[in-house]
Parts: structure tokens; sequence; C-alpha cells
């Protein structure tokens, strides 16, 4: 009897640890719709094989990309976030891309001071053609998050 | 919020319009819960036309100024206060008791003032923990001698008798993440000339009978930004460095944040008339985020980042090097609100230092839940 009990309580404590296990980074990226997201549909067309736990989220610009946007998804669940847009000089609003680039500094010190490893916010420069890039990416991303471990920042 | 305890709703509508009894004035409360006392003291600056304020309200809780005590609040009917004005962050038991025993008793409760509405300067505890917080101030600070290394129990024995003191958690929030609030006054404090434009709305609404704005309505304060009503003369924004406001002699005309100085204007609501920036120091953002904003500091990384005058990432660093505390800058009073929240407390992952679990144990309180609120 007290055995049975044992193994259920084994049985119980390696579920819990296989549940663990299972965790998956969860990434949203913001993708500019004249570079990276083309990028990207590139890399899907050509199947070029990239991380399934990032989430494509379109805008017009990487220069669109709201901090707001960031910090949200930190808050709703997200493990890392990329922003990603047309290379320094190629921005198809002339320099979008330069406003997403201060943004990006400036808010991973916010994340910094909120305890937020600044890491888990990455910003990219990927073109229309560059879809291996934007897999390489990808996978680098999912790498470092899956480093760094569930965020585990409740809504 | 979800692991606070329920919050306590507003009246219900059949109560809020029960007329008071004949010749009874309209009671008045004011309280004050994680503040420093600005907000009552600025309740005073209205200057004789408290004496208005006297003689349409009956005042039966105001700690700073009348001897009433909470049994005194415990002993009225619900829905018997007309107006409550609370300030402070809930940062204790106690506060949220208390917040929870006025909205109650009250038909208008408002959150007067900006630690009630978002915070404010005790919510900037928010960006360490309970545990940091303690630490700092009975063990480390260099004013501090404590050899016994006593910190305040919740119960202590003195002389025979049982003395108690306010359990303090480890997150400070805004009232209305506590209970429901029906309006807000911002401002740190609020500038009296709006406390009496909303004193004397509220007079004129309880004589007239006109109906009262929408819950939720910022009252005193104005539907643009600080920018609105400052003076200052603005040119093209390039910034090519951040100064502190001790390090330069501003120029009186032209604007603070084109000379560098970090000022919140653009992402702060107007009502105050621009105080500050009229005598040189920059707009530190009491009023709040600006109608449809919903996180003051990442709208003020927006717009800085709009006007910060390089395009290479390490001029940029060098730059931001300039930002001492971005968290206490952009955040100033608004912590509570921030989407992010507060800083991670129990999966503490920068800095990298080992430290104990930042929870506190605090046992159950029979008033408000001991629980402890992460969030």
């Amino acid at each position: 009897m007290i055995e049975a009990v044992a193994d259920r309580t084994d049985a119980g404590e390696s579920t819990g640890a296989e549940a663990a296990e299972e965790w998956q980074p969860r990434i949203v990226a913001f993708l500019c719709n004249w570079c990276s997201y083309t990028g990207a549909d590139l890399a899907g067309v050509s199947r070029i094989k990239w991380s399934p736990h990032v989430r494509v989220m379109r805008v017009m610009c990487s220069g669109r990309m709201d901090p707001t946007f960031v910090v949200k998804a930190f808050q709703m669940g997200a493990d890392g976030v990329i922003v990603s847009g047309c290379h320094p000089g190629d921005c198809h609003y002339s320099e979008g891309n330069y406003k997403a680039l201060r943004r990006v500094h400036l808010l991973r010190r916010l994340l910094a001071g909120f305890g937020i490893h600044p890491d888990r916010l990455r910003l990219t420069w990927v073109s229309a053609s560059e879809g291996d890039i934007w897999a390489k990416v990808t996978r680098e991303v999912t790498e470092t998050v899956r480093k760094l471990g569930p965020l585990r920042l409740e809504a | 919020m979800s692991d606070s305890p329920e919050k306590t709703p507003a009246r219900p509508a059949e109560a809020a319009e029960k007329p008071p009894a004949p010749q009874a004035k309209p009671k008045l409360a004011l309280y004050w819960a994680a503040s420093c006392g600005g907000c009552e003291i600025t309740v005073l600056d209205i200057n004789e036309k408290i004496l208005d304020v006297a003689a349409t309200f009956d005042i039966v809780f105001w700690p700073v100024a009348v001897d009433l005590k909470v049994k005194d609040v415990e002993a009225l009917a619900d829905g018997e206060i007309t107006l409550c004005l609370f300030n402070g962050a809930i940062r204790t038991d106690e506060n949220e008791r208390i917040a929870h025993l006025l909205r109650r008793k009250s038909k208008i409760l408002v959150a007067f003032g900006s630690c009630a509405m978002e915070g404010c300067i005790p919510a900037l505890s928010n960006s360490t923990s309970r545990r940091e917080t303690l630490d700092f101030i009975y063990h480390q600070s260099p004013s501090t001698v404590n050899p016994d290394g006593v910190e305040p129990q919740l119960e202590t024995e003195v002389n025979g008798f049982q003395l108690e003191l306010p359990a303090f958690w480890e997150t400070v929030r805004a009232l209305d993440q506590v209970v429901d609030v029906d309006y807000y006054v911002p401002g740190c404090p609020p500038q009296a000339h709006q406390i009496w434009a909303v004193l004397e709305a509220v007079i004129d609404i309880l004589k007239t009978g006109k109906p009262l704005p929408p819950p939720g309505t910022v009252l005193g304060a104005g539907n643009k930004t600080c920018c609105d009503e400052c003076q200052r003369r603005r040119d093209e924004k390039k910034l090519k460095r951040f100064v502190r406001p001790h390090e330069i002699i501003p120029d009186p005309d032209r604007c603070l944040l084109d000379q560098g100085i970090l000022c919140l204007g653009p992402a702060t609501r107007d009502g105050c008339g621009a105080k500050c920036p009229s005598v040189g120091m920059p707009c530190r953002g009491c009023y709040g985020p600006p109608p449809n904003s919903r996180d003051q500091g990442t709208k003020m990384i927006s717009a800085l980042a709009s006007v910060i005058d390089s395009q290479d990432p390490e001029e940029i660093e060098k730059i931001l090097d300039g930002i001492v505390d971005p968290v206490g800058s952009f955040y100033r009073f608004s912590l509570s609100k921030a989407t992010l929240g507060r800083r991670l407390v129990e999966h503490r992952e920068y800095p990298e230092e080992p430290r104990a679990s930042a929870r506190a144990e605090l046992p159950a309180r029979e008033s408000g839940s001991g629980k402890e609120v992460a969030r």
C-alpha cells in the first residue's frame, strides 16, 4: 500500500518535471511590411526551417513599433521580442528604422530596470531578400531566450 | 490584481440617489494612505474658500485636521458620505482596509492626487523589493544606527501592552487597483485652483441636481499635454546629450528638452499651468499620462527616441548614459500603473546577484488579507 502511494508520488513528480521541460519560448516579432516581413515570407516560400516559437506581427515600419507594444508583449506572456526592419539607409520611410534603433536602445535600459534581461529584446535588420538571415535570427533569439528561461511576468 | 481581495464595488445606483435627510449637510471625508501629506496641505491652499467647503459639507473624517477616528466612520451608514477625497497609495494592510471602508461608506470616491491615482513617489519602491527597502532603511543607510538589527514587527509587547503595526507589502498599488474609484484628480499635489474647480463643481451639482460626469473621468486637469501650456520657445529638437538640471543654467526662454534636460512635458497631462518649466525645472510628469495613453514611460521613450540626433549605436549608447535612472525618470509618478507593473521579484534575472527570496512571510491578519500581493 505504502509502495503504491510512493509510486504515485513519484509519478506525480516526474509529470511535473516533464511539464517544466515542455516549456517553450514564446517570442513576438514585430516586422516591417517592406523588408523584414517580406524576408520572413521568403524564408517560408523557400522552405527554410525557422523557429516555430516566433509569432510574427506585421507593422508598416519598424518606426511604427511603439515601445508600449514591446512592454505589452512581455506583460502578456512573451519571453522575448524581436524588432526587425530594413537595413540602415534602406527604410521605405527614410528613417523609421533609426527611430526603432534608438527606441530599442532606450527600451533595453528600461527593461533592465524592471528586472527583465535586455537580451530578451533583439533588434535586427532583415531585407526582403534575406530569408536565410531571418531564419538564423529566429534560431539565435530562440536559443538566447531558452537559455534565459521563462520570464513568468504574471499578467 | 487578480490575487487581491475582491474589490469593494461602487455604491449601487439606488443607494446613490437616495436623498439625504432633511437639513443634513452632505458629508465630506478626506483620508491619507501612503502619502507625504502634501495633498492635505494643498486642500488648504484654496484659502478662504475652505470656509465655503465647511459651510457646504459636514466633515466626518480628516485625520490631518479633525479628531475623528476610524470607528466614527465605521458607525456611519453605507453610502452616507457624499464625497471622499482619498489621497495616498496603498502600501500597507491598513491602507487597504481603510480604502475598502471608505469605498463602502462613500457615494463618490475620488482618487485625489498622484499617489492614489497612479502610485506616485511611494510606488518607486516597486522598482526594488520589500526586503531591499527594509534592508536599506533599517540596516544600511548611512544615518542608521541599529546595532541590534531591529525591524518593525506586526505585534510587539511593551510593558504588558500589545502594540500592532500595519503589514508592509511588497508592491505599492494605486487606489483603483484595490477598490472601484469614481473620479481622479491628478497632480503631486493637485493645484489649488484645480481643487477648487472640482469642489465648486461638486457643490454646484449638489445644489442644482445636475448629472455627475461619467465615472472614471479625470477631474481638475486638461486634455492635452504639459507642453501645450508651456510658454517656452520650441525649436526642432535634436539632442546630442542629456544634462541634469543642476549641470547647466538653462536658457530662460527655450524649451528645456531642446536644451537636453529630461522634461516629461510631452508625455504628461496638462492642467497644472506648466509651473515647473516656467521656473526652469523640467516637468517630472506628476499629472500622469495624457488622455488615450496608458503608459507614461513608454510614451516618453517613444518621444525621446525620435529626437535623439544620432544613427550610430555606440553614440546613441553614450547619449543615453545621460539618463541616469530610466525607470525612476519615466515612471516617477506612475509606476503602479506601468504596463510592466513592478520589477520582477521572484524571478529576478537582472542584475544577477544572489539574494534570499524577497517575499515577506506575513501571518494572516483578521482585518485586511495578510496575503502577499506579488504585483
